[in-house]
């Protein structure tokens, strides 16, 4: 009796989050697909015109769409192994028994505090090419030869924003292989010192192999967050070629370009590359330890 | 040897522990002093590390004769209209992911988790279309509606963890005492799970705070625009000058009330985090 009653009060508990998943992600996302198979302007001006697959032939003809492609990953591959590195140091430096931990903790959750324009903002202006403390203390302290205009140098454009992320994201890489350390019993390091392992054969014997899972799970958020990057591009560079990402060509055709259609093929690939990123991350360490 | 060699180890620990301390925060601090620069001060090819000389210039440029005030109040009603949206929509289905039994609880489940992954990009040429149908382009209602997106998935997924934690006897004993479910859960389980609110309602608050892309697409004036866009496009004077002194100092008033918040309640934010993501 009282299941019954139970099944009708969760379907009207979980409704309201039902239809708001319809109204945000499931309609928008339809109207996606179907877009990408028309010629159409964003404002709807013109009548649209069924092109069939004619946005997607272009799409994969479009040195532009390869180049954000490009920016993509390598922004990706270096932001995440450098975040997973440094969080990994960081993790292990609190998690260590000392005077002030709690201290370095409330540090490194200042950056992840602050809104990525914010941030964004506050490292254009370190390092602005005449004014910035970066250019001025590296001279200073002999480190650059001479100023440096990293936001205008196509081949330093990237490098200097993947420092931002870099700054940015640590922290919360950090806290969650914290979380993950944390996990791992004492007794194991006890057991091992008695054996006589030393500490850095302590860190390969056991705490890496223990910390995979945590490692595995922070890697497919970062990921994630990665491929999809926008805020911290577009407010550092703008639509520059040598920075754009995906999700920044993408704006740019569907709100710049007011094309609909294009703009709609290119959400649906940015779709099916991360569609694509978290089958193979399944398939390979992930089934195991995400078990 | 072996003494000196531990203090030099020591030594050299601690001097990490300092780098990372000086790398986590000069950031902000040079923003913080910046703001306090006069305009002579800040564009000077030897800087001063202390705000001196000191004063409030860029903070009165930044409120008056711009729209920043009013900017600042549309992101105190977009985030926290979409906060409140979220928990109040969270905590019901939640409950019932968390405590009841129904046949596609899974799939529900599941559904709520793959929002979470979701681009953000991939619905905007969608979700345009849409508030321009419905007439919630460039409105309050619609920015709230669009950050709906990433709040409510994520206050779902971390309150059916705190639902769950709940020991079951709770819930029996006012069963017995003839609660209906819905009773049970306002009267007993909610005050409960108070803590795991204020987590998710901050994390949600910060994530909507913080929010750049919708905010840039969905809203053209200022009357509607929120603090993220209006900050990457604070103009100067004259398209030549770049007023850095006002940009950090918008840059500090948004940002100082969240890193109070995120050191008053740390301890519960990074529980709260790492029970989202680790558990995600």
């Amino acid at each position: 009796m009282l299941t019954q009653r139970q099944v009708r009060l969760a379907w009207l508990l979980v409704l309201p989050t039902l239809l708001v998943v319809v109204f945000v992600a499931g309609y928008p996302l339809a109207q996606v697909f179907y877009w990408s198979f028309y010629k159409a302007d964003i404002a709807l001006v013109e009548p649209p015109e069924f092109v069939g697959f004619e946005n997607y032939l272009f799409l994969l003809r479009d040195p532009d769409f390869r180049e954000a492609l490009w920016n993509t990953i390598k922004f990706t591959v270096f932001s995440v192994s450098i975040e997973t590195v440094l969080g990994l140091v960081i993790a292990l430096i609190i998690h260590s028994n000392f005077k002030g931990r709690g201290l370095v903790r409330t540090a490194i959750l200042i950056p992840w505090a602050i809104p990525t324009v914010v941030s964004a903002k506050m490292w254009q202006w370190m390092l602005n090419d005449v004014y910035g403390v970066i250019n001025i203390l590296g001279v200073k302290l002999g480190i650059l030869s001479q100023k440096v205009a990293f936001l205008a140098r196509p081949e330093l454009m990237l490098p200097a924003i993947i420092a931002v992320d870099v700054w940015k994201t640590t922290p919360f890489m950090a806290l969650l292989l914290l979380a993950g350390l944390q996990l791992i019993p004492n007794e194991l390091y006890e057991a091992a010192s008695i054996d006589g392992a030393s500490r850095w054969q302590q860190f390969w014997t056991i705490t890496l192999p223990l910390l995979t899972p945590a490692l595995v799970v922070a890697l497919v958020f970062r990921t994630l967050d990665a491929l999809r990057v926008f805020d911290v591009i577009y407010v550092m560079t703008g639509v520059n070629p040598a920075t754009r990402t995906l999700a920044v060509y993408n704006r740019q055709n569907l709100i710049d370009f007011q094309d609909l259609g294009y703009g709609s093929a290119i959400s649906v690939a940015i779709l099916v590359v991360i569609f694509v990123f978290v089958i193979l991350y399944m398939r390979s360490i992930g089934r195991e330890a995400l078990k | 040897m072996k003494t000196a060699l531990r203090w030099l180890n020591r030594g050299l620990f601690y001097l990490l522990v300092a780098f990372v301390v000086v790398y986590s925060v000069f950031p902000f601090y040079w923003a913080v002093i910046s703001s306090f620069k006069p305009s002579s001060g800040l564009f000077s090819p030897d800087p001063s590390f202390l705000p001196i000389p000191f004063t409030l210039e860029q903070y009165r440029n930044v409120f008056v004769g711009t729209a920043f005030g009013r900017n600042l109040l549309n992101s105190l009603l977009v985030a926290g209209g979409a906060t409140l949206l979220s928990l109040v929509l969270g905590v019901l289905a939640a409950y019932a992911l968390g405590r009841l039994r129904f046949p596609p609880k899974n799939a529900v489940l599941y559904l709520v988790l793959s929002m979470t992954m979701f681009p953000q990009i991939a619905v905007l040429g969608g979700f345009f279309v849409l508030l321009r149908q419905t007439g919630l382009f460039n409105t309050h209602l619609g920015l709230i509606l669009s950050y709906l997106l990433f709040t409510l998935p994520f206050t779902v997924w971390v309150l059916v963890g705190y639902f769950r934690g709940l020991p079951r006897e709770l819930e029996e004993a006012a069963y017995v005492d003839g609660a209906t479910p819905l009773q049970t859960l306002l009267r007993v389980m909610l005050p409960l799970t108070g803590p795991g609110l204020v987590t998710t309602g901050l994390l949600a608050f910060i994530a909507a705070w913080n929010e750049f892309l919708f905010a840039l697409t969905f809203t053209v004036s200022d009357a509607v625009r929120t603090v993220p866009p209006a900050i990457a496009f604070f103009g100067g004077a004259t398209p030549f000058e770049i007023p850095w002194g006002s940009i950090m100092a918008a840059s500090v008033v948004v940002t100082v009330p969240l890193v109070i918040l995120v050191l008053v309640f740390q301890q519960r934010i990074v529980a709260g985090l790492t029970a989202g993501a680790v558990k995600g």
